[in-house]
């Protein structure tokens, strides 16, 4: 039996405003614990929450981007369940009525394009973050959890999918395609590694064909997008190994060990989960009318799919386009560049190799180094007209992220400039031919070796300044060929 | 009507220890109070305009400012234990 997967994401956004949630404490905070809490994030009696409208126009904004209706009349909801760092024992979020609903992203897998649905986009807050200190790191004996609440309060976005998602490959593209998607409105950092971006999977598998849907379990702590794909792999494989051989799927939360490689149940104390959600009367309904949810959708700046959509059209190849897009700065250099006349394909190469790779040597983007379009431009036509060979212009294109000056002057202080005066080559050819007549008749007999011979002792002869297409095709025209 | 009310769950999951006359009194009351809002759910409510929030008022926003945040001496001295700048508390996975 052959079978499917079906994949639904739920993805934690933290949003990067000044201040938390529902209280003015930093967002930004340093390392140190307890330092940026309050009355109202340390849930203490009395405080009373007022939401942060940055906040709002962030999730807004990220509704739009995924094609959502952004909804009129929106209502926050207390979760209710006890957990250390929840120090209210409730999480204010949203629950019916969630400020976006019913979106879309499309995916594209090697030209392939598949279309999730995006269920929600609700508003929440971060909880607090506890570690758990063993027996053996201590000298007190008692095992204990120590809880710094510098993140609790902090705005939390939550993106639901459909379980429209049949693969650990998809689940990734979504995933990178959310993330470029939450940079470009500037709303987040969505950094998996630093948690201000987290991903929970929801797997199930069914025989293919099979329109019904399967026990699902899910997945946490992956925190990175190559995990992510590595715990879905893993998870289905597991359910097709468990079903496979007469067992059945238990419905649970699963926690992925990135060491091991594999999924282990979390077995929670709880017997179910019952969050007794009710609206949070400390709060007042939310009315986002149709002027704020256009203005939203005004503001939103142009996006990823776009983006590759304009390079692809200005030239670009597929892979091309992708890496444009998360270059930083690497994009409008490109369309400038095309614009201006530059050879979209040279520049491309360009940018992809040697300036992705001279401004990760300097851990830097290419809007620090004194790369411009133009000398793109200049460097293109020097290229295209024979003047620069390939290799000289990657030399030279590096010289100019060093900051060495313009393409030209580079060239010239180098001495790259290729000779591509037929007149002044002919001579050197005419001297070659000359001096090896031997091979050159073997040349003119059809024995395409001694053309690499020959032109290799003409780029010799003029200290390997000739363009060798031009000395190649002289010495063909030579040869009758 | 009477609402039947499974008083031993509410009580686990709001984590207060109840004995069996409190598990008595309270059920009694909880159900009172589920039985009025049944009354009210049942009244005919056509032509009234449906109503999220007893206020009127909408979007009570915040701008984003920060306005600071408490001193943690002052913080952790509510706690019954700290260390490190950390609240400490008795260990989560096996509680109960």
């Amino acid at each position: 039996m052959t079978w499917e997967a079906v994949i639904g994401l739920e993805t934690h956004v933290e949003l990067q405003t000044a201040s938390k949630m529902f209280c003015g404490c930093p967002v930004d905070f340093g390392d140190e614990p307890n330092t940026a809490v309050c009355p109202v994030c340390l849930g203490l009696p009395g405080a009373l929450p007022v939401p942060n409208e940055q906040a709002i126009e962030g999730i807004l904004s990220i509704g739009a981007a995924l094609n959502c209706t952004l909804t009129e009349s929106s209502l926050f909801y207390r979760k209710n369940y006890f957990y250390p760092d929840l120090p209210k024992n409730y999480q204010i979020s949203q629950y019916t009525f969630p400020l976006c609903l019913g979106g879309h992203l499309d995916v594209d897998i090697d030209g392939t394009v598949t279309r999730i649905g995006i269920t929600r986009v609700h508003m929440e807050e971060d909880t607090g973050k506890s570690t758990h200190v063993g027996r053996s790191g201590r000298i007190q004996s008692a095992d204990h959890t120590l809880l710094d609440f510098n993140r609790s309060g902090v705005p939390l976005v939550e993106i639901v999918t459909e379980p429209d998602i049949r693969s650990a490959d998809e689940a990734r593209v979504y995933g990178t395609e959310l993330q470029r998607i939450v940079r470009a409105l500037g709303v987040s950092d969505a950094r998996l590694e630093e948690g201000s971006m987290r991903f929970d999977s929801n797997v199930s598998i069914r025989p293919s064909g099979s329109t019904e849907l399967g026990t699902r379990t899910e997945v946490k702590n992956v925190n990175s997008l190559r995990s992510l794909h590595r715990a879905i792999t893993f998870e289905i494989e597991r359910q097709i190994e468990v079903v496979e051989s007469g067992g059945t799927v238990d419905q649970e939360t699963r926690h992925w060990n990135e060491d091991l490689g594999t999924t282990t149940s979390m077995r929670n104390k709880e017997e179910s989960e019952d969050y007794r959600y009710f609206q949070e009367p400390d709060l007042l309904p939310l009315h986002i009318d149709v002027s704020w949810q256009e203005r939203v959708r005004a503001a939103l700046p142009v996006l990823p799919a776009e983006l590759r959509n304009r390079y692809r059209q200005a030239g670009a190849d597929a892979r091309t386009a992708e890496i444009l897009v998360d270059g930083e700065g690497l994009g409008p250099l490109f369309e400038e560049a095309a614009v201006l006349g530059a050879d979209p394909r040279a520049v491309g190469i360009w940018l992809t190799g040697e300036v992705i790779s001279f401004t990760r040597t300097a851990e830097t983007a290419v809007t620090t180094t004194p790369l411009t379009a133009a000398h793109l431009v200049e460097l293109s036509e020097m290229t295209a007209d024979g003047r620069l060979s390939a290799t000289a212009a990657k030399e030279v294109l590096t010289a100019v992220l060093e900051g060495e000056g313009a393409p030209g002057e580079i060239a010239d202080a180098r001495d790259l400039i290729q000779v591509s005066d037929v007149g002044a080559i002919e001579t050197e050819v005419d001297a070659v031919i000359a001096e090896h007549l031997d091979a050159f008749e073997k040349l003119r007999a059809g024995d395409p070796k001694t053309l690499g011979f020959l032109t290799g002792q003409v780029m010799r002869a003029t200290g390997g300044k000739a363009d060798p297409r031009v000395v190649q095709e002289l010495l063909r025209r030579k040869a009758g060929g | 009507m009477p609402v039947e009310i499974d008083i031993a769950k509410v009580a686990k999951l709001a984590r207060i220890a109840l004995t069996d006359e409190e598990q008595e009194t309270y059920g009694r009351q909880l159900a009172d109070i589920l039985e009025h809002a049944a009354r009210v759910q049942a009244l005919a409510t056509d032509g009234v305009k449906p109503t999220s929030h007893p206020l009127t008022m909408v979007n009570a926003f915040r701008p984003d400012e920060v306005t600071g945040s408490l001193p943690r001496d002052e913080v952790l001295a509510m706690a019954p234990d700290a260390v490190d700048g950390y609240f400490r508390v008795p260990k989560i996975l096996d509680e109960q």
